[in-house]
């Protein structure tokens, strides 16, 4: 063969077996390390999974923060306005944790229905909301608005 | 008055950018010389009226204008000065005028210093730069006037800066990072020239060199100082989160630093033209995907301000056509040059083409990661979020590889080279950097694989380096003078280099060694953190310009019970916005820092303390900071300020150049 041409199917052979390898080791690290959302409501219908990392997110139920007088242990509880879910978490909460204030919450549920979180998430600034909230509490208030045959709500009441 | 002076500044700017991209590009198309020439004054002109509506829109601020909306929704007459002045660009509408006047204080500087450059390129570059401006002009006229007005209701008071951006970092973070993004506008500016008139040859590499490695070097220092920012003011001692917003600034960053390498091989070798070529176009088209995630609202953080979807489809808009415009430049233009040189199997050349692979592939690597879940939300297939580990895993690799391959690069030569002199070569640096890792390990009491992996790499590149700089500083006039004899690109390669080890060292020892501990503390309590103990000793209020805080004293002691230092972490609340901030107290060291931060009263007499041992923190900065001095340092060198003759072969380059890439014989040296 040409030498130049061996060059070139040196190259790109290297190549298709470089790209072959970073694609399949990148669909790999995708697969584990993907953490899908879900909302109050789904988790309470049983849609998501048990022990795997997902996030979960909704409005801080008034009220419902409790701590552990001994550890920086506290629980509280997520609501779309449909359903809660309750979550525990050790650790520090963010600046702009509060009841009725969106959060984001990263951690997996266990065989009890309860969300152990590992990181809590809360609004930058009074303007902004997560917008996974945002659409969990758009589509909780759309159902309820649908079932008792009301007119639809677009934004719940925040 | 002022503001309205402002919005006809930036009309103004707009209609000299709009002539700035077509007569110049028209004369140089037609050759017409005396069309060409009015490149130069339209870009003085427009850099003027960009300047004037920069100053306009700071003085509303320091004058405290709250019938302009932009100040009124980011200034407070409580800010301290040198933070109004800061929220200029504290949102949206201001940081564009920012970005915009970057960008014409690029075309203004590329005006400036192309003296020995041909009349054409000139024109050709200075349009292309016209052309990106008027886009953005337009985009702030149109969608994002900064002197929009609030009349007649004008507002008592402004509704404040928003906390997190009152703060140093912000005052210069922003303006470093733009230069840094904008910067490549300029080397883009030279790939479309270049590709319009067909001159892909060394001269123009040449040309194209010391402008990427600015841009390069400022968006070094624009990252790190993000990085430094989120890790003291917002990260709880994180310092990087692989954010979207984040992996915006990474990604030209990366692309940028694959550009500058296979810009110093065209230049010295004549080969990788169209790879550099589209390298440049990809580093800009990154800047500017980098401008729309962070700026269209598609993502939410602290960086975006708007979410008015208006603004984010002509960001979209503004992309696709840069990007959709010269790709297609790029597909009729590029396949006419050809690269006569050719190289070996083992040579400097593919050292640098294996560095290009890695860098590109961690740039798509982090690509992926960032528009992934963007990509399935918009199609409506699920929210999700790609979390931190796919990151960690897939880039930490990647970056471990390219070390090594740097320490190995260093000594190869251009053409061909041996590989059982390599090999050779390369035994002490192996020897002694598996030494000196094993010691670190040992000192840190705990054997890590990844730890190891991060620090052979690092310590491969030092000792690497500082191997070839002893070997080509050798001289029989003595070692001072052989040390003067090296080129100043070669000390600015030499200390990237260094600055490249010094990070991966940091991230390394951080991330692996790093001990993080939630507290629950009253008064009077002491926990340990590391070797560390830290001693809570009382909780107070004080009142700052704009805030109440509540703050605790930490008395930091050493592991025989010495005092450190004492440190006053604090919780803030802002008056206007009534948000909560919390300020660390960071005890900072050269090998390790102690971070304190007050979390949440958790009952009446005990808070949430979080405590941090960080070894080797500050080495993240430090580095970038060698980085950034290493690109300034290289674009000093006097080549780039020779007259240019007429273009020479690539061989003739490599010969004479020196420089960045140790091309001399091999005699020299060995």
């Amino acid at each position: 063969m040409h030498p130049i041409r061996k060059k070139r199917l040196t190259i790109v052979l290297f190549l298709v077996v470089g790209v072959s390898v970073a694609v399949a080791l990148t669909t790999y690290a995708l697969r584990q390390n993907i953490n899908l959302f879900y909302d109050p409501s789904q988790i309470a219908a049983g849609e998501a999974p048990v022990d795997v990392r997902i996030r979960a997110g909704g409005m801080v139920e008034e009220d419902s923060v409790i701590r552990d007088p001994e550890s920086l242990m506290v629980e509280f509880k997520v609501t779309d306005f449909s359903s809660s879910v309750l979550v525990e978490y050790t650790g520090i909460l963010p600046d702009l944790f509060a009841e009725g204030q969106g959060v984001v919450a990263m951690g997996r549920l266990n065989g009890q229905g309860r969300f152990v979180a590992d990181q809590v998430l809360a609004k930058h600034d009074e303007n902004y909301m997560p917008p996974e909230v945002n659409e969990a509490l758009e589509k909780a208030a759309n159902k309820r608005a649908s079932e008792s045959g009301g007119q639809l709500e677009t934004s719940a009441g925040y | 008055m002022y503001p309205e002076l402002g919005q006809m500044t930036l009309i103004l700017a707009l209609l000299l950018a709009v002539l700035l991209s077509v007569v110049p590009l028209y004369g140089s198309v037609t050759g017409r010389e005396q069309l060409q020439a009015f490149a130069r004054p339209l870009t003085a002109g427009l850099f003027v009226f960009v300047a004037l509506a920069f100053a306009l829109l700071t003085h509303a601020f320091l004058t405290d204008d709250f019938s302009v909306a932009y100040v009124a929704n980011n200034s407070n007459s409580l800010l301290p000065w040198y933070y109004k002045f800061s929220a200029v660009w504290g949102g949206h509408e201001g940081s564009l005028v920012l970005w915009i006047l970057m960008l014409a204080g690029w075309a203004l500087a590329v005006a400036i210093f192309s003296r020995r450059l041909p009349s054409v390129m000139v024109a050709q570059v200075l349009s292309v730069m016209g052309m990106v401006t008027v886009g953005f002009l337009l985009f702030t006229v149109l969608t994002s006037n900064p002197f929009d007005r609030i009349l007649p209701n004008v507002p008592q008071d402004g509704a404040d800066l928003n906390p997190l951006l009152q703060d140093f970092g912000l005052i210069i973070h922003p303006p470093m990072l733009y230069m840094g993004y904008v910067g490549f506008s300029v080397a883009f500016a030279f790939a479309i020239a270049a590709l319009i008139n067909g001159r892909l040859d060394a001269a123009w590499a040449r040309w194209s060199r010391p402008w990427t490695t600015a841009a390069w070097a400022f968006l070094s220092l624009g990252i790190a100082l993000g990085s430094w920012w989120a890790y003291y003011e917002l990260g709880w001692g994180g310092w990087w989160f692989w954010d979207p917003v984040e992996n915006a600034s990474l990604l030209p960053w990366l692309s940028g630093t694959a550009l500058m390498h296979s810009l110093a091989v065209t230049e010295k070798r004549g080969v990788f033209k169209s790879w550099t070529v589209l390298l440049a176009i990809v580093t800009f088209a990154l800047s500017l995907l980098g401008t729309f995630l962070v700026r269209s609202g598609v993502l939410t953080s602290v960086h975006s301000f708007a979410s008015d979807p208006e603004r984010g489809t002509f960001l979209l808009a503004l992309l696709a056509i840069t990007i959709v415009s010269s790709l297609t430049l790029y597909a009729f233009r590029a396949p006419v040059v050809h690269a006569r040189a050719s190289y070996a199997g083992l040579s400097r050349e593919v050292f640098l083409l294996m560095n290009n692979v890695l860098l590109v592939a961690s740039t798509l690597l982090v690509l992926l990661g960032t528009l992934y879940p963007l990509v399935l939300d918009y199609l409506d297939m699920g929210r999700l979020s790609i979390g931190e580990p796919f990151f960690n895993l897939t880039f930490s690799p990647l970056a471990v590889a390219a070390g090594l391959l740097l320490g190995a690069g260093i000594f190869s030569r251009w053409k061909k080279t041996d590989g059982g002199w390599l090999g050779r070569k390369l035994l002490w640096p192996l020897a002694v950097s598996t030494l000196f890792t094993a010691l670190v390990m040992v000192g840190y009491g705990e054997f890590k694989p990844w730890a190891f992996a991060g620090t052979f790499s690092a310590s491969w590149v030092v000792i690497a380096t500082f191997w070839d700089l002893w070997e080509k500083s050798s001289s029989r006039k003595g070692r001072l003078h052989g040390l003067k004899r090296q080129t100043r690109s070669y000390y600015g390669m030499v200390l990237g280099h260094l600055g490249m080890a010094i990070v991966m060292a940091g991230a390394t020892i951080a991330s692996n060694y790093g001990i993080e501990r939630d507290v629950r503390m009253s008064p009077g309590d002491t926990a340990q953190v590391g070797d560390y103990q830290a001693r809570f000793t009382e909780i107070g209020n004080r009142r700052g310009p704009n805030f109440t805080a509540e703050y605790g004293r930490f008395e930091v002691l050493d592991s025989d019970g010495q005092l450190v230092s004492v440190q006053y972490p604090e919780k803030r609340q802002y008056l206007v916005q009534r948000s909560v901030m919390t300020e660390a107290g960071i005890d900072a060291g050269l090998f390790r820092d102690i971070f304190i931060a007050v979390g949440e009263r958790v009952s009446d007499d005990a808070w949430a303390i979080r405590l941090q041992y960080k070894p080797l923190v500050r080495w993240l900065w430090l580095g970038s900071i060698f980085m950034a001095v290493g690109g300034f340092l290289a674009i000093s060198d006097r080549r780039y300020r020779l007259r240019d003759k007429v273009p020479e072969s690539a061989g003739k380059a490599a010969a004479e150049g020196g420089g960045q890439a140790p091309g001399k014989p091999a005699g020299a040296t060995s």
